[in-house]
C-alpha cells in the first residue's frame, strides 16, 4: 500500500511511520503545518506546531528513509478547529479540539488529499487498534496500553475513514515505543509527550479565550436560592465541576464546598451549588458519528465522557436527533460540548456531542 | 540497522530541473578545488605557503574580474550571494547616509530575492532609519522604469541607493538594468544589482553596465556552495558587516577560503566562456519543454515574459501555472517520479509560501500557489524534457483531483 504517515515531530508518529515501512508499505512522511505563524504556537518540546517539531519530523523521516514534505493545513485548522473552539466556548460549551482536529483535519482534509494523490491510507501515532470484524467492517478498539489509549479522540471516525487509517502503535505500550525509537536511532525517543491545546502557546486557556471573546464578567449565583454570591471577571475561567478559585467570600449555609454547576454564556452567570448537584445520569447527544453500523436496539455498553476519563456503564438509545444515554453509574461535572464516546467492550461504537446532562428531573445544563 | 543509510526508493535516474536553486559543479571546478584542499597555507600568511595560497586567490580574482569585465580590485569575496547582498545594501546605505543624513531612501523592487528583501525590511524597521520603497513591476515581473523615475524625482537627494536584480530567480525576467543605471546615475545615486541568476546565462559586463555593486555566487554557475562575491567599484565606500582581520579590502573580514575561491573562478570562467552555446542549447530545451507541456496540459499558462529571448528571459527558465492544482501536490508527485523542480520559497518550517514574485506581478494567491518552476542548466538533456512531458499529464490530473478534494480554489482565503 501507499501510506501517508502524518508526523508531528513526536516519538509516537515517528515509530508509527517506521513500522509502516517495516510492514512493507511505500511510505511518505508529511508534517502538518497548522499554525498561520509557526512561531505563534507553542514553543519548546510540549506542543505540535513549532519549527522544531517540523525539523524533528524531518529528521525522523531521514532516519527512517522516507520522503518528507510539509503540508500547509493552517487555514483549514484555523476554520475548523480554532474558530470552532472559540465559537463553542462563546456558546458556553466545552469542546475537545483534538477530537475536532481528527474529525476535520487529519482524517478528513489530509485523508481526502492523500487519497486523491494516490495514497491508500493515512498512518498516525495514535494509540488505538483496528481489526476487521466477521462482517468485513473495520472495528476500532481501545489500545493495549490503557494509559495511552486514544480511542476517545478517534471516536468521531466513520467506517469510511477507518478503512483508510492505520494506527501501528495500538498493540504497544508507550515505554516500549520509546525503547523502539531509541533502537531505531530516532532522536525523538526521549522527547516529552505533548499535552494541552497546541494552539494556546502558554497553556492559559482562560486567558487565551478572554483575548478572543472579551472578559465576559458576570455574577456568581447560588443554584437553589438564585442569590448573587459574588462576581467574576470572565466566565471562560470556569469549567463545570470546578471548585477552586470561585472567590466567594461567604461559606455556604451548610458549610459544604460549592462547585460550578452551570455557565450561562450570554449573561456570564456562573451558577454554583453543592457537589451532589453535579451528579448526572442522563445525557443527550447530537451529531452522532458511527464507526460502523448504527445500533438498532438500546445498547448496553459503556461511555467515556472526557479524554482519559473513566468508563461509565450505560444504556445507549439511538434517537432521531442523536442519542440518549442512561448512565448506570452516574458521572460528575459533565459539560455540554464534550464528546460522549460509546463502547461495546473495547470496541468503539460511535460518539456524539453532549447537549444536555441531567440528573433525575433536574436540568443541570440548558440546551446550547 | 542504524549504521547503513536507507536504500533509495527508486532506481530511476533523477531528472533535475532545479538548476536555478543550484546547478551541478563542473568537473574542472571540482578538480581545481580538490587539489587546493590538499595545499597548505593561509593566504594572509607571509611565508612561502601563504604566498602560494595568496597567489591562487589573486589569480582567481583576476579570472573572475576578466570574465565579468571588472577590475580585479573590484572583486570582494564573500560567503555567497546572501552575504554579498547584505554587504551591498547595508554597507552602501550606512556609508551614503553617514556622508549625508538626508539619504534615507532605498529604492528596490517587489520581486527581489529574499536576500535583498529581508535586509531591506530590516533596514526599514523602526531602529534602522531607512525608508524602503518597492517599485512595482509589470505583469511580466519587469520593473516599471517610469515608476522608478517618479520615485527618484520626488526627492533625488534623499535616495541612498537603488537595488534592482539583473534577472529574476523565479520567473526568469531579465530587468532593464541599463535603464535603471541611467536613471539613477542622472542623480548620482549608486546602483546595486543581484546578478546571481544572470551570470553565465545572459551577457553580464560589469563595466559596461555601469552598476556600482553586483552580487554573484558560485553554486549557481557550477562552482561550490559557500562562496560568492560582491563586485564593487573601488571609489564606492562600504561600511563593513564583518569586522576582523580585514582580509578583503577591509570591507570583509574572515579567513580567505582558497579552495572554494579557486573552484568559483573556474566555474565563472567556464560558464561565461560557454555562455552563448549554453544559452542557445538550454533555451531550445526550454522552448521544447514549454511547447510540449502546453500540448499535454492545454490549460497550463506560462508565467513571466512571453518573449523568451535573452533580452527578456533567462534561457533555462520555464515557469508555468497549472490551474486547479496546488504547486506542492505537483512537486510531490513529480518528486515521487524522480523529477525535481520548485514551487518557489518555503518558510523555515518548510511550509510552502505563495510566491511574492507572482503576487507582485498581479497573480492572485491561488494562481501563485498553482505554479511550478522548471529551470534547466548545463547538465540538462532532451531526455529530461521527455521525462517531464511524459509525466506531466497524469501528475496534473492527480493534483487536480487532490485540489478539488480539499476545496482548493473554492476559497480565496489563504494563510498570510
Amino acid at each position: 500500500m501507499r501510506v501517508l504517515a502524518a508526523m508531528s515531530g513526536g516519538v509516537d508518529s515517528a515509530v508509527a511511520a517506521a513500522r509502516a515501512v517495516e510492514f512493507g508499505h511505500d511510505v511518505t512522511g508529511i508534517h502538518l503545518a497548522l499554525s498561520r505563524n509557526p512561531k505563534s504556537y507553542r514553543t519548546g518540546a510540549r506542543g505540535c506546531c513549532t519549527i522544531e517539531d517540523s525539523n524533528d519530523a524531518r529528521r525522523a523521516a531521514d532516519v527512517i528513509g522516507i520522503p518528507f514534505y510539509v503540508w500547509d493545513m493552517s487555514d483549514r485548522f484555523h476554520e475548523d478547529v480554532v474558530e470552532d473552539f472559540i465559537a463553542e466556548y462563546a456558546e458556553g460549551r466545552t469542546p475537545n479540539p483534538c477530537l475536532r482536529c481528527n474529525e476535520k483535519i487529519k482524517f478528513a482534509a489530509v485523508l481526502d488529499r492523500a487519497m486523491a494523490l494516490g495514497f491508500d491510507a493515512v498512518a498516525t501515532g495514535h494509540y488505538a487498534q483496528l481489526v476487521t470484524g466477521d462482517d468485513g467492517l473495520i472495528q476500532m478498539h481501545r489500545a493495549v496500553d490503557m494509559g495511552k489509549d486514544q480511542s476517545y479522540v478517534l471516536g468521531v471516525l466513520t467506517q469510511e475513514q477507518l478503512a483508510h487509517s492505520m494506527f501501528p502503535l495500538g498493540d504497544s505500550r508507550k515505554g516500549d515505543v520509546r525503547i523502539e525509537a531509541d533502537r531505531r536511532g530516532l532522536s525523538v525517543a526521549n522527547k516529552p509527550d505533548s499535552h494541552d491545546i497546541c494552539f494556546i502557546s502558554d497553556g492559559d486557556t482562560a486567558g487565551w479565550l478572554r483575548d478572543k471573546l472579551g472578559a465576559g464578567e458576570g455574577d456568581i449565583v447560588d443554584h437553589s436560592t438564585g442569590e448573587v454570591l459574588g462576581s467574576h471577571e470572565g466566565a471562560f475561567g470556569f469549567t463545570i465541576g470546578q471548585r477552586k478559585g470561585l472567590k466567594i467570600g461567604r461559606p455556604a449555609p451548610d458549610g459544604k464546598p460549592r462547585y460550578v454547576l452551570d455557565i450561562e454564556p450570554v449573561s456570564g452567570t456562573v451558577t454554583v451549588g453543592p457537589r451532589e448537584e453535579l451528579t448526572i445520569d442522563r445525557i443527550t447527544g447530537i451529531k452522532p458519528r458511527w464507526c460502523g453500523s448504527v445500533p438498532t436496539e438500546p445498547l448496553h455498553g459503556t461511555v467515556q465522557l472526557r479524554a482519559h476519563g473513566e468508563e461509565h456503564e450505560a444504556v445507549v438509545t439511538v434517537t432521531r436527533e442523536g442519542l440518549e444515554i442512561e448512565l448506570l453509574d452516574p458521572a460528575q461535572g459533565i459539560a455540554p460540548g464534550q464528546a460522549a464516546v460509546v463502547y461495546d467492550g473495547s470496541r468503539v461504537v460511535g460518539s456524539a456531542t453532549i447537549t444536555k446532562a441531567v440528573r433525575r428531573a433536574v436540568t443541570i445544563a440548558a440546551d446550547g | 540497522m542504524n549504521d547503513s543509510l536507507p536504500t533509495p526508493r527508486t532506481s530511476q535516474q533523477t531528472v533535475y530541473l532545479d538548476h536555478a536553486a543550484s546547478t551541478p559543479m563542473y568537473d574542472e571546478a571540482v578538480s581545481v578545488m580538490t587539489e587546493q584542499m590538499t595545499r597548505l597555507g593561509n593566504p594572509s600568511s607571509l611565508h612561502a605557503s601563504g604566498r602560494s595560497a595568496r597567489r591562487v586567490v589573486e589569480e582567481s580574482r583576476e579570472r573572475i574580474a576578466q570574465a565579468l569585465n571588472a577590475r580585479p580590485g573590484e572583486v570582494v569575496f564573500t560567503s555567497g550571494g546572501t552575504e554579498a547582498d547584505n554587504l551591498a545594501l547595508k554597507g552602501l546605505f550606512w556609508s551614503r547616509r553617514s556622508d549625508d543624513a538626508r539619504r534615507t531612501r532605498i529604492l528596490s523592487t517587489a520581486v527581489e530575492h529574499h536576500a535583498v528583501l529581508d535586509p531591506l525590511h530590516w533596514l526599514g524597521s523602526s531602529d534602522h532609519g531607512a525608508e524602503v520603497e518597492l517599485i512595482p513591476v509589470d505583469e511580466f515581473g519587469r520593473v516599471r522604469i517610469d515608476a522608478l523615475g517618479e520615485s527618484i524625482e520626488r526627492d533625488p537627494g534623499s535616495v541612498a541607493l537603488v537595488s534592482v536584480m539583473w534577472a529574476n530567480n523565479e520567473v526568469g525576467t531579465v530587468q532593464p538594468i541599463h535603464a535603471v543605471v541611467e536613471m539613477a546615475h542622472a542623480y548620482g545615486i549608486p546602483v546595486h544589482t543581484d546578478a546571481v541568476q544572470a551570470v553565465g546565462q545572459v551577457p553580464v559586463d560589469f563595466a559596461a553596465s555601469g552598476v556600482d555593486a553586483m552580487t554573484l555566487t558560485a553554486h549557481k554557475v557550477g562552482g561550490p556552495y559557500g562562496v560568492g562575491a560582491l563586485v564593487v567599484r573601488r571609489e564606492l565606500e562600504l561600511t563593513p558587516l564583518l569586522h576582523g582581520g580585514g582580509q578583503e579590502r577591509d570591507i570583509r573580514s574572515g579567513t580567505i577560503d582558497t579552495p572554494a575561491i579557486a573552484g568559483f573562478a573556474t566555474a565563472v570562467e567556464l560558464s561565461v566562456k560557454h555562455r552563448c552555446e549554453h544559452a542557445a542549447r538550454v533555451a531550445g530545451l526550454r522552448d521544447d519543454l514549454i511547447r510540449r507541456v502546453l500540448e499535454v496540459v492545454p490549460d497550463a499558462v506560462v508565467n513571466g515574459d512571453p518573449v523568451s529571448d535573452i533580452e527578456h528571459r533567462l534561457p533555462g527558465n520555464a515557469h508555468l501555472k497549472f490551474p486547479g492544482c496546488e504547486g506542492d501536490s505537483l512537486l510531490m508527485l513529480l518528486d515521487a517520479r524522480g523529477i525535481e523542480c520548485s514551487t518557489g520559497s518555503a518558510c523555515s518550517a518548510g511550509v510552502p509560501q505563495a510566491s511574492h514574485v507572482l503576487l507582485a506581478m498581479g497573480c492572485d494567491d491561488e494562481s501563485a500557489r498553482s505554479s511550478l518552476r522548471f529551470s534547466l542548466g548545463h547538465t540538462s538533456t532532451q531526455g529530461d524534457v521527455d521525462a517531464l512531458v511524459e509525466a506531466m499529464a497524469p501528475v496534473v490530473e492527480r493534483a487536480r483531483a487532490a485540489g478539488i478534494a480539499t476545496g482548493f480554489g473554492a476559497s480565496s482565503k489563504r494563510a498570510g
